[in-house]
């Protein structure tokens, strides 16, 4: 899992622009799966179980990052961008990014500090009022390189550091992509939908045409989420902790989950000996937002790796934790195959 | 090795001020093939190249601007203060480097936009923490107050002959140094020259104090970094990238010397353009135009965009330039005989 998500993250594909990611999904599931790309983009797989299952089960994750987008380059050579989906200006300030398909260099301008007034310093300047250069002298030299319209991306490797933890860029939802392309790999007990989404940053809007169409029974999405357990955040503030396992969700901004389903997810955990914690905060949203109000409804669940820094270049993920998610996530499948339809 | 190179290898190397020895040992191994080099017990790094007649004393700053380990909180994450004057703008979500006992990976945290709330200002540097992956005990273990920290940043060839990396404030002039001895050495001059690499400079110009007491001089030339025209730096405010070096006018730099800088790059046709500045440089030369007895000094500067960040942008032509005008101006002030 590992090996996929290193290659994974180090891919660009900010939301509607997730072809390379794609490319890469359908390069490894291509003789493993019945596959179907929908017009939106997203990728289906159905892969056969030993069984057949009694309910129709659908995992996802999505495939799309944040990052950015050229909208206006300047008579000067500079280029104006704006966010695909949400990023704190702070972490973008001053940072090397990569411009469209070739991967032009740039880096983000920062008016010396020496140049500014005291009251200036106190903020971070907004996204609107920043400058990519690339180098460029002109408007007509930039413009032999990068168009308006161009993605921009976040350049950050990926590093194991500490105590089993990863950073890398795109960690959300590249993690939840690679524990599908590892399921897909082992095999499964039930059949099972596979669903690689798009758009998920900019509004949940893959995962609803991809609810339609696999119209499943049950859903679990896999997914990256916010943990702030850091320097001097209390713990009541957290979210929830490095280290501490798989986080599943029983309420944010998108959804309210199912009750039975949560505390199903937590007596199946401690019975397996996987460690389960949960979101305490409601906050964030996700794919599930969109498939649980799919239809005539789906009972869905979502489960998360803990991720400190996440929408930044530097996120930074436990990778004990991305076993527990991987493993209850199976688990979770197999209980719902056999699930009575009606709770 | 070729400008950009010279530039790159030294600014990929540490040496944050206080703690030069990674870069004075990168830029001892560039400059002894040139000079007899020895680090001083200020950590500048001296080249001497003894000749007859005028004394020169060549001068850029080879420390640079990081942070300092003031010690590991409850969790487990190091705290810190600045080294020098890092731009606070830049630091959330930066990653990091730190001098340990081994050199450890870091990430500066940041605050999620729940908890951030609609509060958009930025924390004190001396409330910001960096997130090593270790708890207490493990942090302590490896992390000791005073270690230094850099920003970690990919350098990048952008369009055309310009760069990117941290450091290059002032490794940039170092490199004109270097490109100018080649110069010099190409064309035969015979006076007495010393090359200083300075510690201590982005914390108040300490190296170049006692350096340049020990190599006194008649004349001196320090170059450094000046702000090159990027989105809200005017041409007023500075030096455009590519076009050449900039030549400066101070109360406190010798102004027979800006002159006739100002007449050798005319007179060999190198770009060029003029840095006014109403009182003190900002640079060494305000300490070493005062030294001991008082040695004549010129300032030639190297424009850049967004200095004291991690992703500061030159032009490798000014590096270039900038050598040649130095070498010119030697040559025909008093650097070889019967010129």
């Amino acid at each position: 899992m590992l090996d996929y998500l290193k290659e994974l993250c180090l891919i660009n594909g900010t939301s509607g622009r997730e072809e390379k990611v794609r490319e890469y999904i359908l390069s490894k599931i291509i003789d493993k799966a019945d596959i179907t790309v929908d017009p939106m983009g997203n990728v289906i797989a159905f892969v056969k179980g030993k069984h057949p299952a009694a309910n129709k089960v659908m995992i996802s994750a999505h495939m799309d990052e944040v990052g950015f987008i050229v909208r206006y380059i300047t008579d000067d050579g500079f280029l104006k961008f704006t966010p695909v989906g949400g990023v704190d200006e702070k972490v973008v300030f001053g940072r090397n990014v990569t411009v469209g398909e070739d991967n032009i260099p740039g880096v983000v301008c920062v008016k010396p500090i020496h140049l500014c007034e005291k009251e200036e310093l106190k903020k971070c300047p907004k996204i609107k009022d920043m400058c990519i250069d690339i180098g460029a002298s002109s408007k007509e030299e930039a413009e032999k390189y990068v168009s308006v319209g161009d993605s921009v991306y976040f350049v950050s490797d990926f590093t194991q550091f500490g105590d089993g933890l990863i950073k890398a860029k795109a960690v959300d939802d590249r993690f939840g992509c690679a524990a599908m392309l590892k399921m897909i790999d082992e095999g499964v007990s039930y059949d099972t939908y596979f669903a690689f989404l798009v758009q998920e940053e900019v509004g949940l809007r893959g995962s609803k045409t991809a609810a339609f169409t696999v119209a499943p029974d049950y859903a679990i999405v896999l997914e990256a989420t916010t943990a702030s357990d850091t320097a001097d955040t209390p713990e009541s503030e957290s979210v929830c902790f490095l280290g501490r396992g798989a986080a599943v969700s029983f309420m944010d901004r998108s959804t309210v989950y199912n009750r039975e389903l949560f505390r199903l997810s937590r007596e199946i955990a401690e019975k397996n000996g996987v460690a389960w914690q949960t979101k305490t905060t409601v906050a964030g949203g996700n794919d599930a937002g969109s498939i649980h109000t799919s239809r005539g409804g789906v009972y869905t669940l979502a489960i998360s790796v803990p991720c400190r820094y996440i929408h930044s270049a530097t996120c930074v993920a436990n990778k004990a934790d991305m076993q527990s998610v991987y493993k209850l996530a199976k688990l979770m499948n197999e209980e719902f195959a056999n699930a009575s339809p009606d709770r | 090795m070729d400008a950009k190179e010279i530039c790159l290898r030294l600014a990929d190397a540490a040496g944050v001020s206080g703690d030069e020895r990674a870069a004075c040992e990168c830029a001892c191994q560039i400059l002894g093939q040139s000079a007899d080099v020895h680090i001083d017990r200020m950590n500048n790094v001296i080249g001497r190249i003894e000749g007859r007649g005028k004394r020169f004393l060549l001068d850029a700053h080879i420390d640079r601007i990081g942070l300092i380990v003031r010690g590991v909180n409850e969790k487990g994450f190091v705290l810190f203060d600045k080294c020098g004057g890092v731009d606070p703008r830049t630091l959330i979500g930066s990653e990091v480097e730190i001098f340990g006992k081994e050199k450890l990976f870091g990430v500066i945290c940041s605050v999620p936009p729940h908890l951030a709330g609609d509060d958009d200002k930025l924390p004190e540097i001396t409330k910001m923490a960096i997130d090593i992956g270790f708890g207490k005990e493990e942090a302590e273990k490896l992390v000791f107050p005073g270690d230094r920290i850099i920003i970690r940043n990919k350098q990048n060839q952008l369009l055309g002959k310009r760069i990117s990396s941290a450091a290059l404030d002032d490794r940039a002039g170092v490199a004109v140094l270097i490109k100018a001895v080649e110069i010099l050495k190409k064309e035969g001059f015979t006076a007495d020259l010393t090359l200083m690499f300075s510690s201590q400079e982005e914390v108040g110009g300490r190296g170049a104090k006692t350096g340049s007491f020990a190599n006194q001089a008649d004349e001196a030339i320090v170059v450094d970094v000046t702000f090159a025209t990027q989105p809200d730096v005017g041409k007023e405010e500075g030096g455009e990238l590519g076009k050449g070096p900039l030549i400066g006018f101070s109360p406190v730099l010798d102004r027979e010397m800006s002159l006739a800088l100002v007449y050798t790059a005319k007179e060999h046709g190198i770009p060029y353009d003029c840095e006014v500045m109403g009182r003190s440089t900002g640079t060494n030369a305000d300490e070493i135009s005062v030294s001991a007895g008082g040695i004549k000094t010129a300032t030639v500067s190297v424009p850049l965009r967004n200095m004291h960040t991690a992703a500061e942008v030159i032009d490798t032509d000014d590096i270039e330039n900038s050598a040649k005008l130095i070498a010119c101006y030697i040559l025909e002030n008093g650097g070889k005989e019967n010129a």
